[in-house]
C-alpha cells in the first residue's frame, strides 16, 4: 500500500509519519479492526509535551476504552478536530483522514518498527 | 481441562459472511459482520437477522413446578402466550430472567440466558426434587431473530400463518420458508419482529431464506454488538450486567414481573424487602458531555461514591451516550444530576426515564 510508505509503527499499534521536525500519529488498520466502531477520542491539548511511548489519550469503541501511546516524543501542535463529529474516520481511513495528532520538535524513538517488522509482529499476536 | 466454546448450527454461515466472532456465555457467536453502527441502524430502520441459538430452552410439563420457580402467575396465561418472568433464589436475588411460553399441549417452555442454561436446569431439577420433570432442549434447537420495522412483512412473505393475528408476546406454530418453526413475536431490540425456533438441522435453510428474501428490505445480519446497543436503548436489562443473584427484582425495577399473591421461590424474601426502604434502584441516565459510561464505573455526587454503572454506551439512535446505574432512591428521580467517574473525572449525567428509545407507533 503506497499510503504506508515512510510510516513506522509501535508495538502498541500506533503509526507515525515523520517529516523533518513534525510528525503525524494515528492507529493502524489492525488496531482499528480490533477496536471496532470508534465512538470517542480523548486527545491532548495543543502545546502538551508527550514522551515517546507515553500516554497520548484514550480511544473508545462500542466495545471498550483503550489507551493510546505516542510513538515519538514531541509537542502537540494539532489534534484532528474532524474526529469529534466523525470518530468513524479512524475506522474508515486510519492512515488518512483518521489521523489523530500532529507533533513538532520530534524526539525520535529507535524502538519503532518498519512495516515489515510490524506486520510480522501482528501476525505473531493473532496466533 | 480445556473448555471449548460451543458452536451454533449457523457457525459456518457466520464465517462465510465474514463475521468477527467472540465468546459469549460459553458459545462462539458473531460480534459483528460489518460495523455495529450499520447493523444497529439496519434494525432500527429496516430489518436485522440474528443468530440467537445460544439461548437456552428448558421444557417443563408440570404447571405446579413452573409456578414454583417463576415470579409470575403462569396460570393466567393461555396456550400461545408468552410472559417475561424471573427465577429467584431464597433470598429474593435474581438467578435469571426468562420468557415463559405456554405450548399448545399446555406444557411450558422457558427460554433462558445462554450462560445460565445449565445452572437454571440443575436448579429447577432441585426444586422439582427429582429428575425428568424438566428437560434441557436448548442444544436441539436453533433460534433466529428477525427484528426491525420490516421484519413482520418479511416473515409474512415466507409463511402461510396469518401474522397479524400473532400479538406481541404471543406465538404460533407454523412454517417459515417451509421450515417448521415456533413463530414468536418477541425480541430484545425495542423493535417489532419475530424470534423463530427451529430444529438445528433446518436452521441454515431458514437463515439463508430470510437473507435472500430480505434483500429487498435491506436486511443485514446483526451480531451481539448491535444486540447490546439495541437492547440498552430499549432499556432492557442484561443479566449479569444490570442484575445478578445479589440484586432483588425491586431494585432492578422489575416489580411488574412479580405476582406476590402466589407462592414461588424467593417470594417471602421479596415481600420482606418490600416492607423496607430500598437501598438502591436501577435508573437510566444520559451523559451531558461526550464521555462514555461503562459497566463498573462509579457514580459520584459531591465527590462521594453513590452508585455503580451497570451498562453504558453510545446511543446511535439518539446521538448521545446513555447508561443504567444503581443509585440511592433519593437520586432516582428523572432530572437528578449525577457524576460518572470516567478515568478520575466526574463526567456530568442526568437521570432520565426508561426506556431511552421507544419505537414509533405504526401509522
Amino acid at each position: 500500500m503506497a499510503e504506508l510508505i515512510g510510516l513506522r509503527f509501535a508495538q502498541t499499534h500506533e503509526w507515525v509519519k515523520t517529516e523533518g521536525e513534525t510528525a503525524t500519529v494515528g492507529i493502524t488498520e489492525y488496531a482499528q479492526s480490533q477496536l471496532g466502531d470508534v465512538i470517542y477520542l480523548e486527545l491532548p491539548a495543543v502545546g502538551q509535551q508527550l514522551d515517546a511511548g507515553g500516554r497520548l489519550g484514550v480511544i473508545e469503541s462500542v466495545k471498550a476504552a483503550s489507551d493510546l501511546y505516542s510513538p515519538v516524543g514531541g509537542e502537540v501542535t494539532e489534534a484532528n478536530a474532524e474526529l469529534k463529529d466523525h470518530p468513524e474516520y479512524v475506522n474508515q481511513d486510519p492512515y488518512g483522514k483518521g489521523w489523530i495528532i500532529k507533533l513538532r520538535a520530534v524526539k525520535d524513538n529507535p524502538k519503532l518498527l518498519d512495516q515489515k517488522a510490524y506486520d510480522a509482529f501482528v501476525e505473531g499476536q493473532s496466533h | 481441562m480445556v473448555v471449548t466454546a460451543a458452536r451454533t448450527p449457523l457457525y459456518e454461515e457466520h464465517v462465510r459472511l465474514g463475521a468477527q466472532m467472540t465468546n459469549f456465555g460459553g458459545w462462539v457467536m458473531p460480534l459483528q459482520y460489518s460495523t455495529i453502527r450499520e447493523e444497529h441502524r439496519a434494525v432500527r430502520e429496516a430489518v436485522g437477522l440474528f443468530d440467537l441459538s445460544h439461548m437456552g430452552e428448558l421444557r417443563i410439563g408440570d404447571e405446579t413446578l413452573v409456578q414454583r420457580v417463576v415470579s409470575r402467575d403462569v396460570t393466567r396465561l393461555r396456550p400461545g402466550r408468552i410472559q417475561y418472568a424471573l427465577l429467584c433464589n431464597d433470598a429474593g436475588g435474581i438467578i435469571d430472567d426468562v420468557l415463559v411460553y405456554v405450548m399448545p399441549d399446555s406444557s411450558y417452555l422457558l427460554v433462558v440466558n445462554a450462560g445460565n442454561q445449565d445452572g437454571d436446569f440443575e436448579w429447577i431439577k432441585a426444586q422439582a426434587q427429582g429428575d425428568g420433570a424438566v428437560s434441557n432442549v436448548g442444544r436441539d434447537w436453533a433460534l433466529v431473530g428477525v427484528q426491525g420495522p420490516r421484519a413482520v412483512g418479511l416473515v409474512q412473505r415466507l409463511t402461510r400463518s396469518e401474522l397479524g393475528d400473532v400479538k406481541y408476546y404471543a406465538f404460533v406454530e407454523g412454517a417459515v420458508a417451509n421450515v417448521p418453526c415456533v413463530i414468536s413475536r418477541t425480541g430484545y431490540t425495542g423493535e417489532d419482529g419475530f424470534e423463530l425456533f427451529c430444529g438445528n438441522a433446518d436452521s441454515v435453510r431458514l437463515w439463508r431464506a430470510l437473507l435472500e428474501e430480505g434483500r429487498s428490505d435491506g436486511i443485514r445480519p446483526a451480531g451481539l454488538g448491535a444486540r447490546d446497543t439495541l437492547r440498552l436503548e430499549a432499556g432492557m436489562r442484561l443479566y449479569g450486567n444490570d442484575m445478578d443473584a445479589d440484586t432483588n427484582p425491586l431494585e432492578a425495577g422489575l416489580d411488574w414481573t412479580l405476582n406476590l399473591d402466589k407462592n414461588f421461590v424467593g417470594r417471602d424474601a421479596i415481600i420482606q424487602a418490600r416492607q423496607q426502604a430500598l437501598a438502591r434502584q436501577l435508573v437510566g441516565f444520559k451523559m451531558l458531555d461526550r464521555s462514555i459510561p461503562r459497566h463498573g464505573y462509579r457514580v459520584v455526587s459531591d465527590g462521594e461514591e453513590v452508585g455503580t454503572v451497570t451498562s453504558g454506551n453510545v446511543s446511535f439512535t439518539l446521538g448521545y451516550n446513555i447508561g443504567m446505574a444503581y443509585v440511592p432512591p433519593a437520586m432516582a428521580q428523572p432530572g437528578t444530576r449525577l457524576g460518572v467517574d470516567v478515568r478520575g473525572t466526574a463526567a456530568p449525567a442526568e437521570v432520565v426515564p426508561l426506556p431511552f428509545y421507544k419505537r414509533p407507533h405504526p401509522k
